[in-house]
């Protein structure tokens, strides 16, 4: 509860400090202290020291896990901003406006976290996604912007509309907005299968599918992400696609067991599908940043691993793989906005350059691709192994590692790019401050690389 | 912890070298670390060495074990002997950024010891990768004309192979009762015979490409081709061992069953390839291509050997792993010798060797004899031992395999009349003064050819455990 109510009243703080401040440093550094605040409060709730308590009629429940994933989303927006703060603010006039986004989103992530009725669930995914709709379209003098601001809103809300009335079937099937409600039969007083649930789960199986950007409905991805100001796609690439996953896997937990044998249809099908689109696509493209926007898609189908799997480690390879992802494409991408252009061609020869940036660059690429000694590894071990321990059959894994072999190809093609052709690289001046930071990234991913545990010791104590 | 040793002086090493720019002192740095390992080798085959166990991830209940058997040592004392010969030899060629270049290669060490040490599947997997990829950065900054594609072709292939290995590991991993890496369980997990097929292969596609036997080689002659001499050196006298290494560590004692079931059929295509890659290394005209074909026949006869399965073919194996390596490696090194003072490495371009370098002339026929297999060459015994095993198993096949010690003599005495003998060339009329640091290197490695040539009884009793271990139930 104290993660929903400080990171709205944090939304509405930093919507004034536009209007009273305006220095954007000073903007910049409540954002950041606002983040502070927001972490020791869920900080706060996940150790039991002080939590706000509601009323919440069964439609909110906290339980470690979820509050974990929001430390997690937490921590993870704190280093996003840490590290983007300067470049956020060169867009539009008010940078205090886009930090009161940020906090709104993360008011309708730490929803997504923890709620136990489908009705919290659309307003969670609401709260979510209008702000996003704006910051897609912050740079507002850039009409590629705004054609992805009203792409992605049009898109968005058709895909809401197919979640409401999938929550519409299932309320007509159980008589309930509860999660986990079963279809009764009135006679038997026994659960039964019933053809509304099934429509409603399938409805709102696309719908969330929509919004992790898995394919066959993944079309708005490539041109939002490529659209929205780079800052931007960093973190909707990241925690909002984080977050999304963990309400997509909050739902099917309990209730693909109504869906019976068409779950493992309808589940493989998507994964196979995101893999093949996201990495075969991402192979042709000629700007880094739509190679991202691809490569995002096939890094949800390896999520999607996780709604498969039944083992223990569902939820510790989902977190482990949002931190991995997460923080390799912070790091990529804050490279990435310093460029002057998006090309391939334009960082050529950066590593003669840049050594230190090449490297790490070299580093979140290998994080993103899975190469031990990163995060990533773990991260694609954990989901091959949910896979393998959920008892699927073998070629899923197949074309699992196939797909991540196609990976390697794209992801080093900018490290050749990089380390192999000669060239004048197109990189903005950046500081020692900006470097040391992404050093503290890439510290952070070899330290998971090598003991991928302690993010889960906290779990467990 | 002693054996952590050989991890940790390569890295620590590497990454000093990372700071010091200066060409002469990273030479030192980087020959000092290589003989300090290899001295380190040297200790733990005189003295018994203990294991060292630490715990590494407990959520997967996987240890960070290192242990050294007569198969770890032997392959230990190779890398450890290949790597500071590969420094000296090549101490007078002047890549850009020497430093970087040295500390990548240190880094290749230790990732090869750590994977002929690791005890647990999830470390070796690790190293494994580890391994390749200082190679891939060596081979695409410091290669020749077309690195980059036929380095990035050799990657995704061998990480496919070992993305197959990682699945074997996990299916492995999923049936053992105690949910444990360790080889020990690994071998009693209950797989039934579908699984422990599938598992099988998915092993033996990473082993295969990694040797490579036939077919899935095609990698192996442009990425040799075009890697810098020094990494080649590496890739061809130690990275296959790996695969080899994998079969006789982990591929036939944790499926013993599937291994018998499929051994025809692994060993009729070492065969194929034993053949096919002679026959290529006849018509080459380049010395480093006719090199990588005849490293391709070799280690496919080792890999038949393994599969044959019976005790004289494995302890063949066994000694073949060191003698080729060292072998190889003074072929290589003779090459790039020739190489660096020519320009040239085409066989039509050279000739004359013997009246222009005698020495090296010399060293040159050692090796190829070597290469040949040739009595009183240590590849003799080994080689001797293997072709017993495959008349045991199968003396048709042993017929046919037997016509490549022909065709390695017909390639190798060509190249040798090719290089050494005849008028001098205009290319090697350009070659000064004689390379006395690589010469030197040359003859250490031709004694030990020669020596355990003679007197293979230490290189016996190194392996003798490992043996044992696999025939004595």
């Amino acid at each position: 509860m104290n993660a929903i109510i400080i990171s709205a009243l944090l939304g509405v703080i930093m919507m004034f400090c536009s209007w009273g401040i305006a220095s954007a440093k000073t903007q910049r550094n409540i954002g950041l202290l606002g983040m502070l605040v927001l972490i020791g409060a869920n900080f706060a709730e996940l150790s039991g020291l002080w939590t706000l308590q509601f009323d919440t009629k069964g439609m909110l429940s906290f339980n470690v896990i979820g509050l974990y994933a929001n430390m997690i989303l937490f921590v993870l927006t704190f280093v996003y901003l840490w590290i983007n703060g300067e470049e956020i603010g060169k867009i539009g006039d008010h940078s205090a406006d886009y930090y009161a986004i940020f906090f709104f989103i993360l008011c309708g992530a730490s929803v997504l976290t923890s709620f136990d009725n489908l009705l919290m669930l659309f307003i969670g995914i609401e709260i979510l996604s209008i702000p996003l709709y704006i910051l897609t379209g912050a740079d507002k003098k850039n009409l590629f912007s705004n054609e992805a601001s009203l792409k992605y809103f049009l898109m968005g809300s058709f895909s809401t509309g197919i979640l409401l009335l999938g929550i519409t079937f299932i309320y007509g099937a159980t008589g309930s907005f509860h999660l986990t409600a079963p279809v009764i039969n009135p006679s038997t007083k026994m659960p039964v299968e019933h053809f509304l649930m099934s429509a409603g789960l399938i409805l709102l199986f696309v719908s969330m599918n929509f919004k992790v950007s898995a394919a066959p409905f993944h079309f708005w991805t490539p041109d939002v992400y490529d659209g929205a100001p780079t800052v931007f796609t960093s973190f909707m690439a990241t925690i909002v696609k984080s977050a999304g996953f963990i309400a997509f896997i909050k739902v099917f937990e309990v209730q693909r067991v109504a869906l019976g044998y068409t779950w493992f249809i309808i589940l493989p099908f998507v994964i196979v599908a995101t893999l093949l689109v996201g990495n075969i696509t991402a192979v042709f493209q000629r700007s880094v940043k739509r190679m991202l926007a691809y490569s995002s898609i096939a890094q949800a189908g390896f999520m999607l691993f996780a709604l498969y799997g039944r083992s223990i480690f569902n939820n510790e390879a989902i977190l482990l793989y949002i931190v991995a992802y997460s923080l390799a494409t912070i790091g990529v991408f804050a490279i990435l906005v310093k460029m002057k252009d998006y090309s391939f061609e334009s960082f050529n020869g950066l590593a003669k350059k840049h050594p230190a940036l090449a490297f790490l660059t070299t580093l979140f690429l290998f994080s993103l691709a899975g190469i031990p000694l990163t995060a990533g590894f773990f991260a694609k071990y954990l989901m091959l192994n949910a896979l393998l321990t959920a008892g699927s059959g073998l070629w899923l894994l197949i074309v699992a590692i196939l797909f991540a072999a196609v990976s390697v190809f794209y992801y080093f093609r900018l490290v050749q790019a990089m380390y192999f052709t000669a060239g004048e690289p197109a990189i903005n001046e950046i500081d020692k401050k900006y470097e040391l930071k992404l050093w503290v990234i890439a510290i952070v991913i070899i330290v998971l690389g090598l003991f991928p545990n302690l993010l889960f010791s906290y779990l467990y104590f | 912890m002693f054996l952590l040793l050989f991890l940790l002086i390569p890295i620590l090493s590497a990454l000093l070298l990372l700071f010091i720019k200066k060409e002469q002192t990273a030479n030192t740095i980087a020959i000092g670390a290589g003989l300090l390992t290899l001295l380190g080798a040297v200790h733990i085959i005189i003295n018994k060495t203990g294991s060292f166990d630490a715990a590494w991830l407990p959520m997967l209940n996987s240890r960070f074990l290192l242990q050294a058997d007569g198969l770890a040592k032997i392959l230990i004392l190779l890398t450890a002997i290949s790597f500071p010969a590969i420094f000296i030899a090549t101490s007078n060629n002047q890549p850009k950024q020497k430093n970087v270049f040295l500390s990548l290669m240190l880094l290749t060490q230790a990732g090869l010891m750590g994977v002929f040490l690791a005890g647990d599947a999830l470390l070796f997997y690790f190293f494994w990768e580890l391994a390749l990829i200082p190679v891939y950065f060596l081979c695409s900054i410091w290669g020749g004309e077309k690195r980059i594609a036929v380095t990035f072709k050799f990657f995704i292939y061998t990480f496919l192979g070992s993305l197959f290995m990682l699945i074997g590991i996990i299916l492995l991993y999923s049936n053992t009762s105690d949910h444990s890496f360790l080889i020990d369980s690994l071998k009693h997990a209950n797989l039934n015979t579908a699984q422990s097929a599938t598992a099988f292969a998915l092993f033996l596609v990473a082993f295969a490409i990694k040797m490579p036997i036939f077919p899935f080689h095609t990698w192996q002659p442009d990425a040799y081709e075009q890697s810098p001499t020094a990494v080649t050196m590496v890739l061809s006298a130690v990275m296959v061992k790996m695969g080899l290494y994998g079969i006789i560590r982990w591929l036939l004692p944790l499926f013993p069953a599937a291994a018998i079931a499929h051994e025809n059929i692994v060993v009729i295509l070492s065969v194929i390839g034993i053949l096919y890659a002679s026959f290529i290394a006849i018509r080459q005209d380049d010395v480093k291509r006719l090199i990588a074909y005849s490293s391709i026949a070799h280690i496919g006869l080792m890999n038949a050997a393994l599969f044959t399965q019976n005790q004289i073919g494995t302890q063949g194996a066994l000694i073949q792993l060191f003698s080729h390596g060292v072998n190889v490696l003074g072929l290589w090194i003779v090459a790039d010798v020739i190489e660096q003072q020519t320009g040239t490495r085409s066989m039509k371009a050279l000739g004359g060797l013997a009246k222009k370098q005698p020495t090296l002339a010399i060293l040159l026929v050692g090796f190829a004899f070597a290469n040949i297999a040739l009595p009183l060459t240590n590849a003799f015994v080994g080689e001797f031992l293997m072709f017993n095993s495959l008349f045991q198993f199968n003396p048709w096949i042993a017929a046919i395999a037997g016509v490549s010690v022909v065709l390695a003599a017909i390639y190798t005495l060509n190249m040798v009349q090719k290089v050494a003998y005849g008028e001098v060339s205009a290319a090697t009329n350009l070659m000064q003064a004689p390379n006395k640091k690589a010469q030197g290197v040359l003859i250490v490695l031709l004694v030990i050819v020669f020596f355990t040539g003679v007197y293979p009884q230490p290189l016996f009793d190194i392996t003798a455990d490992t043996l044992q271990q696999l025939f004595v139930k």
